[in-house]
């Protein structure tokens, strides 16, 4: 059991500054990477990125396909071990290197993929890996009352049963069922890497909604998407990969959607970005 | 989105009454979730025809000879389960069975230890077997099929090896031969009857008890009625069939009573039913199964839930080795081979287990074992060579995959979105 409990916002003020974001650095980051480097055999995928998520925000990665969203994010969730840099938690250096080790510092992440067992049930799938038990026996009431409350407060409609198997759910209410196993364990942090990729515009919404209250209630939500409506909808910063480097982690309010698309597309956006095609800092806005 | 729910409707499929229950099971049916539908169908139909056919089926001393027929593959089935759930297989089950009994055959006369030493040194042969197949797939990367076909050649040998040269080792220790040829009085039959079931019923009654008091949906009381009296009444007839006289002539030897390896083999259900249904570690070999990703990323070994039901899988083999030792009351290269290994995965499969993984039970394999016995037997009655036999066999577990694979494009199509 790695539950964590406390979900305090930790805002300190005058904080070290965020890195890259230049407005108002009033917080300090409670996930922060700094120079992360991530190769698989001769491919360099993420080159010295710097990333931080704030408590009580949505913060966005935002990127072309291939940018290395999704393997920023297997690194602080401990499923790949990071070749370099340093990763801070609550402002501690910790070393995670499995998702065990995430989950203990209450990061919880819903992977693009949902990474759910089509033949498990909904409460089988949302305490996987972290059963309550009695002695050596599953305690299965517990699990599946904690689940029907975790989701009643997700205001989940459609689930007919939380014993039927998750493959015979659609793809709203998976998605649902991956957040809700999220925050089931009191989180942190919870990072949903494109949530809304597969979604119709309702259930869209809901999500987008969802995310907006984790946020809050005081977690750092950290939120992959492509659509720079829904970034906007609801984030606080934005983070912007490109081609594996940090082009610019800067707030919401201060860019519009033509400059955070330049970010993608380009790496960089007037002042903001990287100096050069392929600078080798992590990008910082040079004021 | 600001809509909440009562939990009752988040929470309610669990049938509120028999009919809805009934209805409930038949839709799982239709939308491709057989269970144990088809093999207890096949048993049905088959019993039927081999009874009109030969009258000699349905005498107690044939049925007690079917127990005993199908234990060692049954018991080898059950293992094969843990192995098929993560969606590997294990070729090398039937030889590791057969080295298992050659090291307890060995024990037994070569050294003349007592036969819980020699039980113990099978049982242990056939852990160190599933520690090293199960390291050489989850460590090393080889597939299972690869890792196991090896193993099935190489076992074949170190067989061969231990009976020396292809001689046979007799059996004489008493309680080894016990397991497969005495009986229960029929007294202790009755009463482990009365035990089980009760204990069935009072497991399931307390279940709904707590599920209750704790507000959840729960099973209609009717429905644990009827499953409680089905488990009564096929274990009753059991019983009472194993317990008529089956000798000959009664007054020279009595014969009857329920041979010991049935019981053996309702131990060995529970117990493996408790550890995949009861326990985290049952439900971390379900994950696996199903997603091998996602469980990793819940934080749980695969490597070790994998190379744990390789080691399960060789030590039930090591029981079923003892098993056939016992029933064959000596031990020769062959024991284990011929279409044991085949017959075990056959009769997982027929009893509902996938060979795609992530679905299956123990009772699968006690079904499906009881499938191929009937088969083999009634077949032998009729008086059909040993070709005909595998024929039948070989179609029928083709048709016991083909349900298995029709009926995942069937969930497939009913299920998602
Ligand atoms: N396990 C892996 N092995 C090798 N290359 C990988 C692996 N995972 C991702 N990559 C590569 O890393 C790059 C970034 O991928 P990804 O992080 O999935 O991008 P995004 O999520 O931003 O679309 C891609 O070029 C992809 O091919
Ligand atoms: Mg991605």
């Amino acid at each position: 059991m790695s539950e964590t409990t406390s979900t305090d916002l930790g805002v300190t003020p005058a904080g070290r500054g965020a890195p890259g974001s230049g407005p108002s650095d009033d917080a300090r980051p409670i996930l922060e990477l700094r120079g992360v480097n991530k190769s698989f055999g001769p491919v360099h995928v993420l080159h010295d990125v710097s990333f931080a998520a704030y408590a009580g925000e949505v913060t966005a990665l935002v990127g072309d396909n291939g940018a290395g969203k999704s393997t920023l994010v297997k690194c602080i969730g401990g499923i790949h071990p990071i070749d370099s840099g340093e990763y801070l938690f609550e402002g501690k250096p910790v070393n995670v290197h499995s998702p065990r080790d995430a989950a203990a510092l209450g990061i919880e992440i819903v992977y693009q993929d949902l990474a759910l067992c089509d033949n498990l049930d909904i409460v089988q799938n949302m305490f996987l890996g972290r059963e309550r038990k009695n002695g050596i026996v599953l305690d299965e009431d517990t699990m599946e009352q904690m689940a029907a409350k975790t989701l009643q407060g997700l205001s989940v409609r459609t689930v007919k049963s939380l014993r039927q198997p998750v493959s015979s759910l659609s793809g709203g209410q998976r998605q649902t069922v991956a957040i809700a196993k999220a925050v089931l364990w009191n989180s942190k942090v919870v990072i949903l890497d494109e949530p809304t990729a597969a979604l119709g515009v309702a259930q869209t919404a809901q999500v987008l909604e969802l995310v907006r209250r984790l946020a809050d209630q005081g977690l750092a939500v950290v939120l992959i998407s492509h659509n720079m409506n829904d970034v906007f909808a609801v984030s606080d910063r934005i983070a912007a990969l490109y081609l594996g480097r940090m082009a610019a982690q800067v707030k919401a309010s201060d860019v519009t959607h033509a400059q955070v698309v330049e970010l993608i597309t380009a790496g960089r956006s007037g002042d903001l970005g990287l100096t050069n095609g392929n600078g080798g800092a992590e990008g910082k806005e040079a004021p | 989105m600001s809509t909440t729910v009562a939990p009752d409707r988040t929470t309610t499929t669990q049938p509120q009454t028999l009919s809805q229950g009934v209805r409930g099971y038949l839709e799982r049916v239709r939308g491709g979730e057989m269970g144990a539908l088809p093999a207890v169908l096949g048993l049905i139909v088959l019993c039927t025809v081999f009874t009109i056919l030969r009258p000699a089926f349905l005498t107690p001393i044939n049925i007690a000879n079917l127990f005993t027929q199908g234990a060692q593959i049954t018991v080898i089935a059950m293992g094969l389960v843990f192995v098929l759930l993560l969606g590997e297989i294990d070729l090398s089950a039937g030889f590791a069975s057969g080295v298992c009994a050659a090291v307890l055959a060995v024990t037994l006369t070569v050294h003349g230890l007592p036969w819980y030493v020699a039980v113990a040194a099978a049982l242990a042969t056939g852990m160190v077997i599933g520690l090293l197949l199960g390291t050489l797939v989850a460590k090393v990367g080889i597939p299972s099929f690869v890792v196991t076909l090896a193993a099935f050649l190489a076992f074949q040998g170190v067989v061969l090896l231990l009976v020396r040269g292809g001689t046979n080792i007799s059996i004489r220790d008493e309680v080894i031969l016990a397991i497969a040829n005495r009986n229960l009085p029929p007294a202790v039959g009755w009463l482990l009857f009365a035990v089980g079931v009760l204990g069935y019923a009072a497991v399931q009654l307390l279940r709904v008890r707590r599920r209750r008091m704790h507000g959840l949906p729960a099973d209609p009381l009717s429905l644990v009625a009827v499953r409680v009296g089905t488990v009564a009444v096929v274990a009753g007839l059991a019983v009472y069939v194993l317990n008529l006289e089956r000798s000959r002539n009664a007054l020279i030897v009595s014969l009857k009573g329920v041979p010991i390896v049935v019981p053996l083999i309702v131990l060995l259900l529970i117990l493996w039913t408790f550890v995949l249904r009861r326990t985290a570690f049952g439900r971390h070999i379900y994950a696996v199964g199903g997603n091998a990703e996602a469980a990793r990323r819940a934080g749980i070994n695969v490597d070790r839930i994998k190379i744990a039901c390789f080691v399960i899988c060789s030590t039930m083999a090591a029981v079923g080795g003892i098993v056939a030792a016992s029933r064959g009351a000596s031990v020769d290269p062959n024991t284990g081979g011929s279409n044991v290994l085949l017959y075990a995965v056959g009769a997982a499969v027929i009893g509902g287990t996938s060979l795609f993984g992530g679905k299956g039970r123990v009772l699968d394999a006690v079904l499906g074992g009881a499938v191929i016995a009937v088969i083999d037997n009634g077949m032998g009655l009729m008086g059909y060579s040993a070709g005909i036999k595998f024929v039948v066999t070989g179609a029928v577990l083709l048709l016991a995959a083909g349900v298995d694979a029709i009926s995942r494009k069937r969930a497939a199509a009913s299920g998602l979105r």
